[in-house]
């Protein structure tokens, strides 16, 4: 758990982050969104002292985070930033051990957890360990970057636009993969982006950012149904919130009994997809489908009442 | 390229033959020679001039390489910062400063003999790779500054383990560069009474001797496109581990 | 006064308020002051000197203000103050210092004795050193443009000039040695600049028609880079030396050639020989110029119709100019130091002083030859960075 507590960074004479207070429950996601220069990323590097703020505290587990060196306290937080910053110098094993070996962890525990992160992150160990960092695609080592933020085993780890050098598809994949294994080790994490569609997708939590103030804190549901400001609404481009509200929950959850003609879909799927294969097909129902066997269906009805602003 | 690689193979069998049995090229350099001057210069050993040469050339590249990556350090920490615009104004003045100049400038400080070449050598051997190991440290990719501060390393384990390693093919380049330079203005250091392969080209201009002139010549020049060779050679097997290519090799 | 800011400033408080280069000019010149002789002065040319410390060489009432002229100058820059202060203090004391050696000759010079000899010693170039590097700090913060900095450079070239032709350093023992043979000098310094010019505009009008081919027809770039990288490793002695034999032949065997001045004997070898080491900064530097053309003038160019040449007229040699012209600075700046080599071999220039100085061991005569080599590469480096900096487009990122 993450408290930050009326943090404020002043530069000369201008305020780039301005008493800023939120906490993030444990095993959480937190994503700060807000445009360029609205102290985002300062708010993050204010976590992990790569900037030190001018008043206000954060307390991670109940610590103040000065209680300890800055370089002893990153070394036990994740980081992992936008270009992944890779170093070119060492292989790709290298690179993921960098902390461990700080930490000094012994060599064959170093290694194991390289090989482990990498099969975690469905780079085969053998393949890609001796590799140096310009061999590989940019999904590549934009997986090796996070990869190499959770070697120590870290229970916070911190994304600064983790996924911004990636082509939409690939970045699609990353996500999935990042909250997939963010649920596997239970790590929280404070996530900044620039991007609504990707904030919503990733965070329990929203945090929206301008000129350094915090907008408004909440649940994307929340968000998307009472943007707190004209900004906030401006940036969820609320022409299209009733599909961003669609696309929050699964199909899975809004599944009822019966049966319904055509094409089927997955449960996994967004209820957004659910709807756009309604519309193109011109049907009310889709049948859904769960390891293969359809399971129920979804209905039009259903889709339409949770699309709508809530009462 | 193989020819290439079989082209320098010669010139090492060449060099190691004049250096440590010159007399055996007599007949080669017997007719540049006039009046029945000897061919082949005979009053010093080739070779303790060539181990001369390369040891002034060695030590001032040495010591020059120390304090030249000490001071490109300490400007790029926070702590030095209030000296670099002044060492970079330094290191551009300095590059004006004619290698000879530096050496008739060091001898009425120093008086004759190898200490005004070692200094000279010296002086002049600093700016190519100050200059080279400010931009090596300088142009880090900030990304990887950040990784770096970010996952928990001390300032010093940032300099040592990635800052650096990730500096020195072009560290490697600015030694290269201030070697071939140092090479050639040894020679210039015999005039001071320095013992270097420059006494023999001064004694082929003395007694208008052009054997003496071409084969010290020939040495030196010889040592020199080796040695920038092996340099680049080096730099190419650093680059490469890191994807890039190796600077300023035109 | 200075000195008791300097101590007060030790408490924690005031430590804050040091200046970080101040305080290593400060111990520079601390040292200049007291650990290194101020003056020199010899029976005759050869002979070795006599240290004289600041308050030996200057009657009472010169030395008193100059030292607290210069303990006021070294406080002024041991503590944080504004730029402008710094450089004013740091030029003052420079130009005091200009006067006080002058003065310091005549005063230290016996009447009417013709051999003695008074030189500046350790002391007086250290503490020249400490302020010019206090000088060049406030220079290098202040970021002059190319014309001021030329400006600058011609003030103080105003000033040395009329110091020199004042009569004020009459009495210091190099112009002794200049007063002797002020002919010869000024004709060293004429061909001194011939052959440092004149080989450069050898190598511009040669190496950048050498360079475009180069460019153009990648299967001679590497050949021809290569040769020439060659050439630079040749020492320039070596390289003088061999070329009088050739240049004998020439003049010897070629009819007319010995009539323009082809000899072994002169000149002609030490032309070829620093022609020859000036082409690989021309032909590199226009290859990469035209190399670091952007694509898109180019292809624009093609898409409007323009031939090769017109292409290469109106588009690629223009935008390739300031790197071109950075080549040229850097033949002209190693070329002044290379020509002092010519002395060696009778070339000429200022090399004979230098090399006549150190084989008499008249070290005056070595500075007469050096200080002026200096100055000039100096001033050629000057004068052509800022034409480099004003032949490029503005906004275009600085490169060297």
């Amino acid at each position: 758990m993450i408290e930050i507590d009326g943090l404020t960074k002043v530069y000369d004479t201008t305020t780039v982050v301005d008493d800023v207070s939120l906490s993030v429950e444990a095993g959480e996601v937190a994503a700060v969104v807000g445009t360029s220069g609205s102290g985002k990323t300062t708010l993050l590097r204010m976590i992990n002292r790569l900037v030190e703020p001018t008043s206000g505290t954060v307390r991670i587990e109940g610590r103040d985070n000065r209680e300890v060196a800055p370089y002893e306290l990153r070394r036990h937080i994740g980081y992992a930033i936008q270009g992944h910053g890779l170093f070119p110098h060492h292989t790709v094993g290298r690179n993921i051990g960098t902390v461990p070996k700080l930490l000094g962890w012994d060599k064959q525990k170093i290694a194991a957890r390289v090989d482990e992160l990498l099969d975690l992150f469905q780079l085969d160990p053998a393949h890609f360990r001796d590799r140096m960092p310009h061999e590989l695609s940019g999904g590549q080592k934009q997986r090796v970057g996070v990869a190499r933020a959770l070697a120590a085993g870290p229970s916070l780890l911190l994304m600064d636009e983790p996924f911004g050098a990636l082509d939409p598809i690939i970045r699609a994949k990353a996500q999935d993969d990042l909250l997939d294994i963010q649920r596997r080790l239970g790590t929280t994490i404070v996530l900044v982006t620039h991007d609504m569609d990707e904030a919503i997708k990733l965070g329990n939590r929203i945090a929206v950012m301008d000129e350094g103030k915090l907008l408004q804190y909440a649940r994307p549901q929340d968000i998307i149904a009472k943007p707190a400001t004209d900004f906030v609404e401006a940036l969820l481009a609320s022409g299209e919130r009733a599909f961003r509200m669609l696309s929050l929950t699964h199909v899975d959850e809004l599944v009822e009994p019966g049966a319904a003609d055509g094409e089927p879909i997955a449960g996994t799927a967004s209820l957004r997809e659910a709807y756009a294969l309604l519309l193109w097909t011109r049907r009310d129902a889709l049948p859904v489908i769960r390891n293969g066997e359809i399971i129920g269906r979804v209905t039009r009805a259903a889709l339409d009442d949770k699309a709508a602003a809530p009462q | 390229m193989k020819w290439a690689l079989g082209l320098r193979l010669v010139a090492v069998v060449l060099l190691a033959a004049f250096i440590f049995a010159p007399e055996m090229f007599a007949p080669v350099f017997a007719p540049l020679t006039q009046f029945g001057a000897p061919p082949i210069y005979t009053q010093s050993a080739i070779l303790d001039l060539t181990l001369s040469h390369l040891m002034l050339v060695g030590a001032a590249t040495l010591a020059a390489t120390i304090l030249a990556v000490g001071l490109a350090i300490l400007v790029t920490r926070p702590f030095g910062a209030e000296f670099l615009p002044l060492s970079r104004s330094l290191a551009n003045i300095g590059q004006t400063f004619p290698p000879v100049a530096v050496l008739a400038l060091a001898v009425p400080a120093m008086g004759f003999g190898a200490g005004p070449t070692l200094v000279a050598l010296f002086l002049y051997g600093l700016l190519p790779i100050f200059e080279n190991a400010l931009t090596g440290l300088e142009s880090l990719s900030p990304s990887v500054r950040e990784a770096a501060r970010g996952s928990g390393m001390t300032g010093l384990q940032r300099l040592v383990r990635v800052e650096l390693p990730l500096a020195f093919p072009v560290i490697l380049a600015g030694i290269r560069l201030s070697v071939v330079i140092s090479l050639s203005t040894a020679t210039i250091g015999s005039t001071v009474a320095a013992k270097t392969l420059g006494e023999v080209i001064i004694a082929g201009l003395l007694s208008n001797n052009t054997a003496f002139v071409l084969q010290g010549g020939l040495v030196v020049g010889v040592l020199a496109v080796l040695i920038y060779d092996g340099f680049v050679a080096i730099e190419k097997i650093a680059a490469r581990r890191m994807g890039q290519s190796v600077p300023g090799t035109a | 006064m200075s000195l008791a800011t300097g101590r007060a400033g030790l408490s924690p408080v005031s430590i804050s308020r040091l200046d970080k280069l101040g305080v290593v000019t400060t111990l520079i010149a601390l040292a200049g002051l007291f650990l290194q002789p101020f003056m020199l002065f010899r029976a005759n040319r050869i002979v070795l000197g006599d240290p004289l410390e600041l308050w030996q060489s200057l009657p009472a009432f010169v030395w008193v203000p100059t030292l607290g002229v210069i303990l006021a100058g070294i406080g002024l820059t041991l503590v944080k103050t504004p730029r402008t202060v710094r450089l004013s203090a740091g030029v003052a004391v420079l130009a005091l210092l200009a006067v006080v050696v002058g003065v310091s000759a005549s005063y230290l010079t016996p009447e009417g004795d013709s051999f003695a000899r008074v030189s500046p010693g350790g002391g007086f170039w250290i503490l020249i050193f400490a302020f010019a590097l206090s000088v060049t700090d406030s220079v290098a913060r202040l970021r002059l443009g190319p014309v001021p900095r030329v400006l600058a450079l011609a003030a103080v070239g105003v000033v040395l000039a009329a110091i020199l032709y004042s009569g004020l350093w009459s009495d210091l023992s190099i112009l002794k040695e200049y007063a002797g043979r002020a002919n010869s000098f000024w004709q060293q310094v004429q061909v001194h600049l011939v052959l440092a010019l004149g080989s450069m505009a050898a190598a511009a009008v040669f190496g950048i028609p050498l360079g475009i081919v180069s460019y153009r027809i990648v299967r001679v770039r590497a050949a021809i880079l290569n040769a020439l990288n060659i050439v630079q490793t040749i020492p320039s002695m070596a390289m003088f030396g061999l070329l009088i034999a050739p240049m004998a032949w020439v003049g010897a065997t070629i009819p007319g050639a010995a009539e323009l001045g082809i000899g072994g004997i002169g000149v002609a070898p030490a032309f070829l020989a620093l022609f020859a080491y000036s082409l690989l900064p021309v032909v590199s530097n226009t290859v990469v110029g035209l190399d670091t053309v952007p694509r898109e003038p180019n292809d624009a160019a093609r898409g409007v119709g323009m031939t090769d040449l017109q292409r290469l007229v109106r588009i690629e040699m223009p935008l390739a100019f300031p790197v071109i012209l950075t080549g040229i600075r850097i033949v002209l700046v190693q070329n002044i130091g290379l020509t002092v080599i010519a002395g060696l071999i009778g070339g000429g220039g200022l090399g004979t002083f230098v090399f006549q100085g150190i084989s008499q061991t008249a070290m005056d005569l070595v500075l007469l030859g050096a200080i002026p080599a200096v100055a000039m590469a100096f001033a050629a480096a000057i004068v052509l960075d800022a034409g480099v900096e004003l032949s490029r487009p503005k906004g275009a990122g600085a490169q060297r």
